[in-house]
């Protein structure tokens, strides 16, 4: 039986896996929608996993969870190694592009840089507070213009003259689109304009201040764009390197993590079993903690969210 | 008018600092406001200006909470930066809000003429006398750098603590002793009692532990519920934190000539407030090999604004990462805490690779 390890990447958008032997080779990987249910999207993902997964000749055991929902995700899978989304994203960025230099990430509600210096991490960045420049800008934007945003990319590609668009935010971007279609800018324009506002939103926000040099690796959903990574060449003069696997990189990264944790035994029948979680609040005081209890089977299994002893919840046993 | 009932703005540990000048100074009642909750943070943003600092908020829902507990004469100070202003904005929307109390604002007293003060007083006790207030004042002076001084040496050693929790314990125990001094023999008993019981506190240091430099705006830095526990959740992670910023330092005793001299090469005017400390201190940390700088300061600060330019250079000068924190009303400490373990990853992995 070889060992096989598997990331989980939990974002508010997407939810995405990946299951690596001990090479770095991927055995299963999956790419599928949150929908504001990361409980849910992750038991679906694991039954999808188990059907590309060969479990005669692998056995997991290491799992890591990375994303904004790596928490309770992590308790849920009995994870060995709980990573945030920005050393997952290198590490896995580096097993692939070791000589990388920048690493641009654009998801559905965040957006970072990462800046590499001989494989150590030396800088980052995460967008604050915005969405701008972030995936869920695009698509609800293409929505606007009556657009999947799948075919946003390829329309760009196709723009000779990109309308100018307010980059700085959403709100404007927003405002000056409408107003712009509504004089007669041409639709390819405009989308050509919005992948560049975008992209200048990301490297005047994300970016400023950062020392952006080739090789630059771009990932995350809007990697997908190839509008935006037009935008992205014109702007930097660079290449952009863009992964088949970009979106998978998190999952990776923190796949890679798990191989040096301590082994656990990972069961893929989660299916049948009932996860809820129970937000309690503490009356210890008047800030009210609000905080989460997560349940296996009606049995607890973890809480967090306190901000003080009082309001501790303790666990019996560990599962 | 009903006994008086002194409040002033919850303020790290100092409180208790106050308390000494109102009680045995003034001789008046001395009101703490309720510790900072949600609940605060709520009440100050909603009768606030939305664009004004997070500080400002704070304390108007601290002054609030203070009232409904019972104080009646609520104390401000004034300070190189929108601070200055607070006190007469605070007081204004209280008025409005009908909320009749008296209004002490320290803004309008001049540092450089220690009578003014005296005259501030006079408006909270009319018979104030002189010598005992001066006293007072000279003895929370002193409290105040004993109190820094335990926290000092806390900051650095939190992280190690054998058990969990020993130097917390510790911290509040001391912080109640403290309000039962009366002189400076017995402020040097608690003191050095204090010191000897925090060096006894069983530690576990590694030979060369990572070392982090706290940097930015003067309320948001000492206040723990504004920057979300930062120092807390540094310590958990084994990690000596420095923070030079503290009433002590950069009131008592302010060198600001020999600042500006030693940050000539990077900021030659003064941005106010706070700016000319923090370009020092992240100078100082950046050339004392620190492993990292934190930035921290509340959204929309202007000051500490205008030194992220000078900060940026200094860690490309240095070689020294710099992670910037902006703080605002929200409350939820997710955003925050993975921006602090991708810090501490990173400045792990520069660390191992220097050491390869």
């Amino acid at each position: 039986m070889k060992k096989a390890y598997m990331g989980v990447d939990i974002g508010s958008i997407s939810t995405k896996g990946i299951i690596i032997d001990e090479d770095n080779k991927i055995l299963a990987s999956e790419y599928i929608w949150t929908e504001g249910d990361p409980i849910g999207a992750v038991k679906r993902l694991i039954s999808i996993l188990k059907g590309q997964f060969n479990e005669k000749k692998y056995k997991v055991v290491g799992v890591g969870t990375t994303g904004s929902a790596r928490k309770l995700i992590g308790v849920i899978l009995g994870a060995n190694i709980v990573k945030n989304e920005i050393t997952a994203h290198a590490i896995g960025t580096l097993s692939l592009y070791p000589d990388v230099h920048t690493i641009f990430e654009i998801g559905g509600q965040d957006s970072k840089i990462i800046i590499i210096d001989h494989g150590i991490v030396t800088d980052y960045a995460m967008n604050t507070l915005c969405a701008a420049g972030t995936g869920s800008f695009l698509s609800s934007q293409s929505k606007r213009l009556g657009l999947e945003v799948e075919e946003f990319g390829e329309m760009a590609l196709r723009s000779k003259n990109p309308t100018n668009i307010a980059a700085r935010c959403t709100v404007f971007a927003e405002s000056d689109l409408v107003h712009k279609a509504q004089i007669g800018h041409k639709k390819e324009d405009i989308v050509a304009g919005l992948c560049k506002a975008v992209v200048n939103n990301y490297l005047n926000n994300v970016g400023k201040g950062k020392k952006i040099s080739a090789p630059i690796v771009f990932q995350g959903g809007v990697s997908k764009n190839v509008g935006v990574i037009k935008a992205f060449e014109e702007a930097t003069g660079e290449k952009i390197i863009v992964d088949p696997n970009s979106h998978l990189m998190g999952a990776l990264g923190v796949a890679i993590l798990s191989k040096k944790a301590p082994e656990v035994s990972f069961d893929f029948n989660i299916e049948d079993v009932t996860f809820e979680t129970k937000g309690i609040e503490c009356k210890g005081c008047a800030n009210n903690c609000e905080r989460i209890c997560v349940y296996k089977d009606g049995e607890l299994i973890d809480a967090w969210g306190n901000k003080c002893d009082k309001g501790a919840i303790k666990v019996k046993a560990k599962v | 008018m009903s006994k008086v009932k002194v409040n002033f703005p919850r303020f790290g540990s100092y409180n208790v600092a106050v308390r000494h000048i109102i009680v045995n100074g003034l001789g008046v009642d001395y009101v703490d406001a309720p510790p900072i909750t949600k609940k605060t943070l709520e009440i100050g943003a909603k009768y606030s200006p939305d664009f004004v600092c997070t500080p400002f908020k704070y304390q108007l829902g601290g002054y609030i909470e203070a009232i409904e507990a019972g104080a009646n004469t609520l104390i401000q100070v004034g300070g190189a930066c929108r601070l200055n202003y607070y006190g007469e904005l605070h007081e204004q929307i209280l008025k409005d809000l009908g909320y009749e109390v008296r209004f002490v604002n320290m803004a309008n007293a001049d540092f450089s003429k220690p009578l003014t003060f005296y005259e501030e007083f006079k408006k909270i006790k009319p018979s104030v006398n002189l010598k005992k207030i001066t006293s007072a004042v000279l003895l929370a002076v002193k409290m105040v750098e004993v109190i820094d001084k335990v926290e000092d040496y806390i900051r650095e050693n939190v992280g190690f603590e054998v058990v969990d929790g020993s130097f917390e314990k510790l911290h509040k125990e001391f912080l109640e002793d403290l309000k039962e001094v009366n002189d400076k023999k017995e402020l040097n008993l608690i003191a050095k009692l204090y010191m000897s019981k925090l060096k006894r506190v069983e530690t576990n240091k590694p030979k060369n532990p990572l070392r982090v430099g706290i940097v930015g705006e003067y309320y948001t830095i000492m206040d723990e519920y504004s920057n979300h526990y930062m120092e807390k959740e540094l310590a958990k992670k084994g990690i000596i934190i420095e923070r030079w910023m503290n009433v002590s330092n950069s009131i008592f005793h302010n060198y600001v000539k020999e600042i500006k001299q030693s940050i000539k090469n990077y900021a030659k005017y003064d941005m106010g407030a706070t700016s000319m400390y923090t370009i020092k201190k992240a100078l100082d940390y950046a050339k004392d090999n620190f492993d990292g700088i934190i930035h921290v300061k509340s959204f929309g600060c202007t000051p500490e604004i205008d030194t992220m330019p000078v900060l940026e250079r200094i860690s490309e000068d240095y070689k020294i990462p710099i992670i910037y924190f902006s703080f605002d009303t929200q409350t939820s400490d997710v955003g925050i805490n993975t921006r602090i373990e991708a810090f501490y990853d990173m400045i792990m992995m520069r660390k191992e690779k220097k050491i390869k």
